[in-house]
């Protein structure tokens, strides 16, 4: 078990991580997810013992990496596949590793085996492709035979067979009961991989919570309503009684509109023809994975391309109706979105409970807003669904060959 | 703390250059102290002419002692050196002892080897070239102990520094030019002979002074070969701490 607490890291004016504390429990598999720069491979090295955290501290089973007799034996890592000498051959570069914490050396010859290196054992790292050089980083994590094991970003740049090979084998290892952490900026990949999701973004939580939730969370679809009386709509959306009814502005599109969650677009058209409200468009706008993360996280990217989604702010009275809370009809309205980066109260899952970040209902929720102006706008129909991203619990696809 | 004493010895050994550093510096030691000595048929060849290639040999053994660790922050494995021993002490003190091991062998076995070619070889020398006081030992083996606090000195600068260029820059400059250049200053005088590596040399020296290449021997004063060792020794010992110091503090 891993354990973050107020993990905080700043390289000169430039927070990396901020009060960032989580758990990793052991026999899964934790996805640490964010965009690049958002902290996760410092967060690792800190937790290593690599960097030196500004406050806060991490626990490998209650030790600190850097109190560990034979940190191997406990904790196995990789974290830089390039970290190896070009003129050393593979099995020297593990035999110093092993010498250093008491392994055996046959055990060398094992998780060459393992990663199925055994043939270039004795061939400098130099000449390893990117895939070889991931293998043997794998078996330099795989040496002390360790409880917790983590992974920064271990399929960059492989192959698909090679991601393939990695995700398995990352199953396994958590299926042996040992705790595994593995960094990624991909969603579709964790959603494959990981059975627990720490998402980051600019050294801040954003979420701690299972896939399946994170995910069933993420791609919420929603409804987007134009109509000359709106406010008319929003009072009739107000005096009905539908559990998870949400809405808000939809700034996709030029005009107002309205983005519905909770209430099918066949409700919404009985509903508006019920009181006599006139609809210029009604269109289902089904969120991908890769938007929702791109969504969930556009406030905590670091190096934008371009200007981020605008967010609803918390007093911001468009939104629907529902304040307080407690109202019948529509559900509190949206709180300010963790990412918002304003350091708005992440939950913390309390041990051993499954975690509820994203309950329906809840105040800290806002819906993806904004999802359909990446889509192009209603002349465009229904949005295309941008890169394989898997239909929530639906794991049989596999969105990185689709990608390719 | 032995079994990190092999985790060095397998990390050196298991690349190809610390074979050839080993090897030119006792090729070229040997060679350049052959060819000061052997001039005009060794005629003039002493004890000291023997050892005429110390100074290059132990400039040779710094910079493979610096790249030890500069290499290891090039590609990176210094982070796997630090995963596999928390206690970063641990690893810059193995290196260290590692390496002024290797030194103490390697620069005795060259002063040695060329000390013995230069009797076979020299012909008619003044006087005979034997060992035969404490001060012609000192000349020969005392390389054995240059080469062994070089090595501290020269892992303290590659950790400091990091990176091979710089740190292989700083070492050589600072005997081959620093040292001299700042004897144009004259009010610096009387300080020039302390500098450490004119007193590093004193102590291979026969009269105990005279510096390195004998550049101080018309300055007046400089310490003895004695004191010069201990000059040495403690400018290696202080930069060498300042590195652990630095290494503790910065990221890996």
């Amino acid at each position: 078990m891993i354990e973050a607490s107020g993990l905080t890291k700043t390289y000169g004016r430039t927070t990396a991580v901020s009060d960032l504390s989580f758990t990793v429990r052991s026999g899964m598999v934790t996805g640490f997810l964010g965009p690049n720069g958002s902290g996760k491979s410092t967060t690792m090295r800190m937790m290593l013992g690599l960097d030196n955290p500004d406050r806060g501290r991490a626990l490998i089973d209650g030790q600190r990496y850097i109190d560990l007799k034979h940190p191997l034996r406990k904790v196995g890592s990789l974290l830089d596949a390039n970290w190896v000498h070009p003129n050393r051959t593979a099995a020297a570069h593990l035999r110093w590793m092993a010498r250093a914490n008491g392994i055996s050396r046959r055990r060398v010859g094992e998780v060459l085996e393992t990663v199925g290196l055994t043939a270039v054992a004795g061939k400098s790292a130099g000449k390893f492709s990117l895939g070889m050089k991931q293998r043997l980083g794998i078996a330099s994590a795989l040496l002390g035979d360790p409880e917790v094991l983590l992974f920064d970003e271990p399929v960059n740049g492989l192959d698909p067979e090679g991601i393939h090979w990695i995700r398995t084998f990352m199953k396994g290892l958590a299926a042996q009961g040992r705790t595994v952490l593995v960094s990624s900026h991909l969603l579709s990949e964790m959603a494959l991989t990981a059975d627990h999701l720490v998402v980051i973004g600019r050294g801040r939580l954003i979420a701690d919570a299972s896939t399946k939730e994170f995910i069933a969370r993420s791609t919420e679809s929603s409804v987007r309503v134009r109509s000359p009386q709106l406010g008319r709509l929003t009072e009739a959306l107000g005096e009905l009684s539908v559990p998870g009814l949400r809405w808000g502005p939809d700034t996709g599109t030029e005009g107002e509109a309205l983005s519905v969650v909770g209430l099918n677009a066949d409700k919404i058209g009985d509903l508006a023809a019920d009181k006599r409200i006139t609809l210029h468009e009604l269109s289902p706008q089904t969120g991908s994975l890769e938007e929702a993360f791109i969504q969930l996280t556009s406030q905590a990217v670091e190096y934008n391309a371009r200007e981020p989604m605008p967010m609803s702010q918390p007093g911001d009275t468009r939104w629907g109706p529902g304040n307080p809370p407690s109202g019948p009809g529509p559900l509190p309205a949206p709180g300010p979105l963790p990412a918002a980066g304003q350091g708005a109260p992440t939950q913390q899952v309390p041990q051993g409970q499954p975690a509820q970040q994203f309950p329906h209902g809840q105040p800290a929720q806002q819906f993806p807003q904004g999802q359909p102006a990446q889509q192009g706008g209603w002349a465009g129909g229904p949005p295309a669904q941008p890169y394989g991203a898997p239909p929530p619990g639906d794991s049989s696809t596999d969105p990185t060959t689709q990608e390719r | 703390m032995l079994s990190l004493l092999s985790v060095e010895r397998i990390k050196l050994f298991s690349t190809k250059s610390p074979y050839w550093c080993l090897a030119v510096i006792l090729v070229a030691t040997c060679g350049l102290s052959l060819a000061v000595s052997l001039v005009d048929d060794g005629r003039d060849a002493t004890v000291f002419t023997s050892q005429a290639g110390g100074a290059m040999g132990l400039m040779t053994f710094m910079v493979m002692a610096a790249l030890t660790v500069t290499t290891e922050y090039r590609f990176g494995t210094i982070r796997n050196s630090f995963l596999a021993v928390p206690q970063r002490a641990l690893v810059l003190v193995s290196k260290t002892v590692l390496m002024a091991f290797i030194g103490a062998v390697i620069g005795g076995l060259a002063a040695l080897a060329s000390f013995f070619l230069a009797k076979t070889l020299a012909k008619e020398p003044p006087t005979p070239l034997e060992l035969n006081s404490a001060a012609d030992y000192r000349v020969v083996l005392g390389y054995s102990a240059l080469y062994a606090i070089g090595a501290v000195l020269a892992i303290g600068v590659g950790a400091l520094v990091r990176q091979s260029a710089g740190a292989i820059t700083a070492l050589l400059l600072w005997p081959l030019l620093v040292e001299t250049l700042l004897m144009l200053i004259s009010s610096l005088q009387k300080v020039i002979p302390y500098l450490p590596f004119n007193a590093a040399f004193n102590f291979v020296s026969p009269g105990g002074s005279g510096g390195m290449f004998g550049r101080t021997a018309f300055l007046p004063g400089g310490p003895s070969a004695n004191q010069g060792l201990v000059i040495f020794l403690v400018t290696a010992v202080v930069i060498w701490l300042v590195a652990l110091v630095t290494v503790y503090r910065r990221d890996a």
